[in-house]
């Protein structure tokens, strides 16, 4: 069962702040109780972006944004669009969030938070994981997740630790915050790194009374 | 206002030095170890848990030293406490008399004895380091510094920061532990130069003379461009004098 649930349209304005061009992206694929992705979901975000006075793009629907194969090829009939944008608002579990971010150098904004992805068999063929920490930060670390990339789950910055690029623990696996600032480098957003990130909110992991009481829920648990 | 804190804002150079506690509860010989120390050293950070190894307690060890007539510095890692526990640790801190503390992430579970526990570019330490001088930090105590030219580059670029930096210092007691060092502890780079110059006199290396000149010598250069030195002789206290007298502190 796939729980993602829409980040306050506040929040989601915040973070597109200064771009007035964006590229909506989203998942089809796992059936979800919450309804905050596929068609419906795109066009209530994409009413609430052109209320907020955004242009919308285009709005693109991906049956599995997980699958390396099928995200490219959407993605590459729409190259031009995107390089018109100058970002790109997903609204998908953080893998999918992930995905894109990793095969398109464009600011990417999660418009969702993932709560559970309790069961979901991910189809995407590399590193990159959601905790489904049910407060998603990729839109401030560039689309690479400081909760499962760094060994210790920082979310500041680096600790200490780090030699040539690598984690302190595993000289073979790259530090996750490293790789955060070297994108960020590359899409022009190091000022994000300022922004400081006070207590992460455990809470926010659990599926609500509300939501476990649906009946799709129900279903697929 | 602590010494340390009347030091750093008088802009002087200031020394500090570390006791790590034992496994154990035998502390009677490293406080006196920190005790014959007493005049040349500002403060003394006690570290917490180091190497994420199961110890006696930084903040018992602090008391310990404050009943002593030394001024301790709390070092407190994030890892092995929720933020409950961080908090109150810190009021106990202050009830107990402690006034400095540094703030670690610490060492991951994974380097230490309990690895199952749960728990560069120098530009994005530096974006961190902003960050932590916003959230109140008021002074920075580095790893150990081995290659003083990296130090400088590092200084000079974040010649901007608001806040004191003390260098690090760890003796370099012999081969085998600079290589220990560059393979174990997160952080530490001990460059190839050093570790030929502890393999050129193996008498003098072991005697300790080896270690205390390069440590003497790294503080020299790098002097003019920090407020201050952090040493942690790791068990070679009585190597400090010699060290500070090499110096010239």
């Amino acid at each position: 069962m796939l729980y993602t649930e829409n980040k306050p349209p506040e929040e989601v304005l915040e973070s597109l702040k200064g771009e007035d061009n964006i590229f909506l992206l989203a998942c089809n694929g796992c059936v979800e109780a919450c309804q905050t992705g596929g068609q419906a979901g795109m066009l209530a975000v994409k009413d609430q972006l052109e209320e907020a006075g955004k242009k919308v793009t285009a709005a693109i629907l991906v049956d599995f944004l997980c699958n390396k194969m099928l995200l490219w090829s959407r993605l590459a009939k729409e190259i031009k669009t995107i390089r018109e944008s100058e970002s790109i608002l997903i609204l998908s579990c953080g893998i999918g969030v992930q995905a894109v971010a990793k095969v398109v150098e464009k600011p990417v904004h999660p418009g969702l938070n993932t709560v559970s992805v309790g069961g979901l068999q991910g189809l995407w063929p590399s590193d990159e994981r959601c905790e489904a920490c049910g407060d998603c930060v990729l839109d401030y670390t560039g689309g690479i997740c400081p909760i499962t990339a760094c060994t210790k789950s920082m979310l500041n910055g680096p600790c200490g630790g780090p030699n040539d690029g690598k984690c302190e623990i595993d000289a073979e696996k790259d530090c996750g915050w490293i790789k955060i600032y070297e994108h960020l480098k590359e899409i022009g957003r190091l000022d994000n790194l300022k922004k400081l990130y006070k207590t992460r909110n455990f809470e926010k992991m659990e599926p609500t009374a509300d939501l476990r009481r649906n009946v799709f829920y129900d279903i697929e648990i | 206002m602590s010494k340390l804190q009347e030091a750093l804002t008088a802009n002087k150079f200031v020394v500090t030095s570390e006791v790590g506690p034992p496994k154990g509860v035998a502390v009677e010989r490293y406080l006196e170890e920190a005790a014959a120390l007493k005049e040349r050293v500002t403060a003394f950070n006690v570290t917490d848990l180091q190497s994420a190894v199961m110890r006696f307690g930084s903040m018992a060890t602090c008391r310990l030293l404050l009943d002593r007539g030394m001024e301790p510095v709390l070092q407190m890692t994030c890892r092995d406490r929720n933020r409950l526990a961080l908090q109150s640790d810190l009021l106990s801190a202050y009830g107990l008399g402690v006034e400095n503390v540094l703030c670690l992430t610490g060492d991951h579970q994974k380097l230490g004895d309990h690895p199952q526990a749960k728990g560069e570019p120098q530009e994005a330490h530096l974006f961190k380091m902003e960050k932590k001088i916003d959230a109140g930090a008021q002074f920075f105590q580095t790893q150990a510094v081995y290659d003083t030219e990296k130090f400088k580059a590092f200084m000079k670029k974040g010649s901007h920061l608001k806040a004191p930096i003390l260098a690090g210092i760890v003796i370099l007691k012999s081969v085998g532990m600079a290589r220990f060092m560059n393979a174990n502890v997160a952080g530490i780079n001990v460059p190839e130069e050093l570790i030929e110059e502890l393999k050129k006199d193996k008498e003098k290396t072991k005697s300790g003379r080896t270690g205390v000149e390069i440590a003497a010598r790294i503080i020299k250069e790098i002097k003019d461009y920090c407020q201050g030195i952090h040493l942690m002789p790791l068990g070679w206290d009585d190597k400090v004098p010699a060290i500070l007298d090499g110096a010239g502190l």
